[in-house]
């Protein structure tokens, strides 16, 4: 068995006074995918938030390569590409800039190169021109997939990632990602559809 | 450090898109200062008595006005949890986010403030004063108004909530910049003043940014 | 987690101000009476002032409070922050319109007291000004830490604006001093002065200890309020 590059233990998150889930422990190896599953409310979001330290859990650790990744914040947050629900683009932007600034902002100087590849991927090149807010619900959330995959970060948090996507899209995902487990990478997806790629599942119970 | 430019010169680009928005900050300050010598009259004197205040004052609204979008608008497109996670540190890019937004509005405000002075009588040396005194002061009211901004990101009415909140602290700098130019009339030591106008900028720019910092991180939670 | 203090778990406080508090609110009403009787029956009236003297022993107390109560939800603001303390956000929401009221008395005070003396119930006076942008901060605070949806945004909101609220109060005092000399020269009448006669004096520390007794109830009472509203709020989300 590979060891695991990614290892959460006994991690427990509390809203409002009410725990959202707790002693949630899971491991990832390299090239592994860990779905998400469970009913609205039973904590994926948060979860997902928590991984990427966006929310601060109650208690727990998080583990990459056997360090603590709060000892090092930023360096854990460079390994992160993020989707969240909210696509995290700027509709006054193209499709071409949103991706550029999204890099850029992760400290990144030049993405151009690898650019078209990842426009190609979710066969947005046609419209890298365009703003934004001119695009439907389904191209927005492919331009936010494509600044997943220009990311080129190790982990993958994905919040809903089939969202809006009609059956060309979803399928250019599953091959994205796919590429992505097998380069020797790592996702974890919330979802409450099938993501048709092989990987573990993780149910999340609503806690009373 | 790429990071930082990055996020200024998205800002500054999305302000270029929609020109607009500042259009009508410039505006709003050009004409609140001209209702003044409207209701108080027209007396020179009066005029020229009041000018620094009234122009202080009018620049502090029309900046808070437009920090209202300063960190909503990345709130709500989602943006904001981007900035969270980028692999540098979240002070630097609220540094930033208050940076952009002082080179579209303090800025213009500071060199807009002597044309509407001529219009209240004040001379040369005035004029050139109280540019100097917007230009140094300016830039505490966008980061006091940026934290104001973060910590009522969400919030019900955040608008009149983010004034209450941004209006007390900015008290000493309105004091400072309207006191350096009415100083300057007066023979009193505008250098002193303006010295400490500079002071209230490091301490904003020495605090601020960890707070505004803290605020978008529990916005995030 | 392991609790720091006795008094970070809110059940435990509980036990501890259910058993404080009728002793309290006796002792407090004591003072009180003893204090009224030395401030307004037992002590002289001031050569200059009058009787009007006797408003200082409520209105300076009240000053002190109000500062020491902003500091408090700076402390509060800190311990929230730092510790997670859960009990720190329900103090600082209890504590925030005690210490707001005790600086509404000091201005109300202030300007009953300037009728008389100054001719007008309201003089841009240095100390005065500063207490008005104090209650100011009091109201920005209380405002933020209702504005939310979810009370914990509220709590940890306000606790950051009242750690930078008391960073800037000194330099608000200072500003508001500097202005006030340059606008108006220091004519106005204060009290004190390097001496005051223990007439006066001893009046003014026993209702100094009373306020900062019924300060201390006043928040232990709203806590334990608090205590029971977040209670209940939790209890109708879980059903």
């Amino acid at each position: 068995m590979a060891t695991s590059l990614l290892e959460v233990a006994d991690l427990a998150c509390r809203r409002g006074g009410r725990k959202v889930f707790e002693r949630l422990s899971f491991s990832l190896a390299a090239g592994e995918m860990l779905t998400l599953m469970g009913r609205n409310g039973s904590g994926k979001t948060t979860l997902l938030r928590a991984l990427a330290l966006l929310v601060r859990p109650e208690v727990g650790m998080i583990h990459w390569q056997g360090v603590d990744v709060r000892a090092e914040p930023e360096a854990w947050r460079g390994r992160i590409a993020w989707l969240g629900h909210l696509e995290g683009l700027k509709g006054d932007l193209s499709v071409a800039e949103n991706l550029l600034s999204a890099e850029r902002l992760r400290g990144v100087p030049s993405a151009e190169d690898r650019l078209d590849s990842a426009l190609v991927a979710f066969d947005l090149s046609s419209l890298a021109a365009r703003a934004v807010r001119t695009l439907s619900a389904g191209q927005r959330r492919r331009t936010a997939l494509a600044r997943v995959v220009l990311a080129q970060a190790p982990l993958w948090l994905l919040d809903e990632p089939l969202n809006a996507l009609d059956v060309p899209a979803q399928a250019a995902f599953r091959a994205a990602l796919e590429k992505h487990l097998a380069a020797g990478g790592l996702a974890i997806a919330a979802t409450h559809a099938n993501l048709g790629v092989a990987g573990r599942m993780l149910e999340l119970s609503r806690q009373t | 450090m790429s990071g930082f430019a990055a996020l200024v010169s998205r800002d500054l680009r999305l302000v270029w898109r929609r020109p607009g928005d500042v259009a009508v900050v410039l505006a709003f300050f050009v004409v609140a200062t001209t209702l003044f010598p409207l209701g108080i009259g027209p007396e020179a004197n009066v005029l020229a008595r009041i000018a620094s205040g009234v122009l202080w004052c009018a620049a502090l609204f029309a900046a808070l006005l437009s920090l209202d979008r300063l960190f909503a608008a990345d709130f709500e497109d989602g943006t904001l949890d981007l900035l969270l996670l980028a692999p540098w540190p979240l002070e630097l890019a609220a540094l930033a986010k208050c940076g952009a937004h002082w080179i579209v509005t303090g800025l213009p405000l500071a060199l807009l403030a002597p044309f509407l002075g001529v219009a209240f009588g004040l001379d040369r040396d005035s004029l050139l004063a109280l540019a100097a005194t917007l230009l140094v002061g300016t830039p505490t009211l966008s980061l006091i108004g940026g934290l104001a901004a973060a910590l009522t990101l969400g919030a019900r009415k955040s608008g009149a909530l983010l004034a209450l909140l941004a209006l007390p602290l900015c008290v000493p700098t309105l004091i400072f910049g309207a006191g350096a130019v009415e100083a300057l009339a007066t023979g009193g030591d505008f250098g002193a003043h303006l010295a400490v106008l500079a002071a209230l900028a490091l301490v904003a720019l020495a605090t601020t940014p960890w707070a505004i910092a803290a605020a978008l991180r529990q916005a995030g939670e | 987690m392991a609790d720091l203090h006795f008094l970070a778990n809110p059940a435990r406080f509980r036990r501890f101000s259910q058993r404080v508090l009728p002793s309290l609110a006796f002792a407090t009403a004591l003072m009180l009476l003893v204090g009224l009787y030395m401030a307004l029956i037992q002590s002289p009236p001031d050569y200059q002032q009058g009787d009007t003297v006797r408003i200082m022993f409520v209105h300076v107390p009240s000053a002190w409070l109000a500062m020491a109560g902003y500091a408090l939800l700076a402390g509060l603001g800190a311990a929230l922050l730092i510790w997670r303390h859960p009990l720190a956000a329900l103090m600082a929401r209890a504590s925030a319109p005690v210490g707001a009221g005790f600086c509404a008395v000091c201005l109300l005070t202030g300007s009953l007291w300037g009728r008389p003396m100054w001719g007008a119930y309201w003089v841009w006076d240095a100390r005065l000004t500063s207490m008005l942008l104090l209650f100011f901060l009091y109201l920005g605070h209380i405002a933020l830490s209702r504005a939310y949806d979810e009370p914990e945004r509220g709590d940890r909101a306000a606790a950051i604006l009242a750690l930078i609220g008391v960073v800037n109060l000194p330099i608000i005092k200072f500003s508001v001093d500097w202005w006030n000399t340059l606008h108006q020269p220091a004519s106005v009448a204060r009290l004190g002065g390097p001496s005051i006669h223990p007439s006066i004096l001893i009046p003014l520390l026993w209702m100094a200890v009373t306020l900062f007794m019924l300060f201390v109830l006043l928040v232990l009472l709203r806590t334990d309020t608090e205590i029971d509203r977040r209670r209940l709020e939790n209890a109708e989300q879980q059903a």
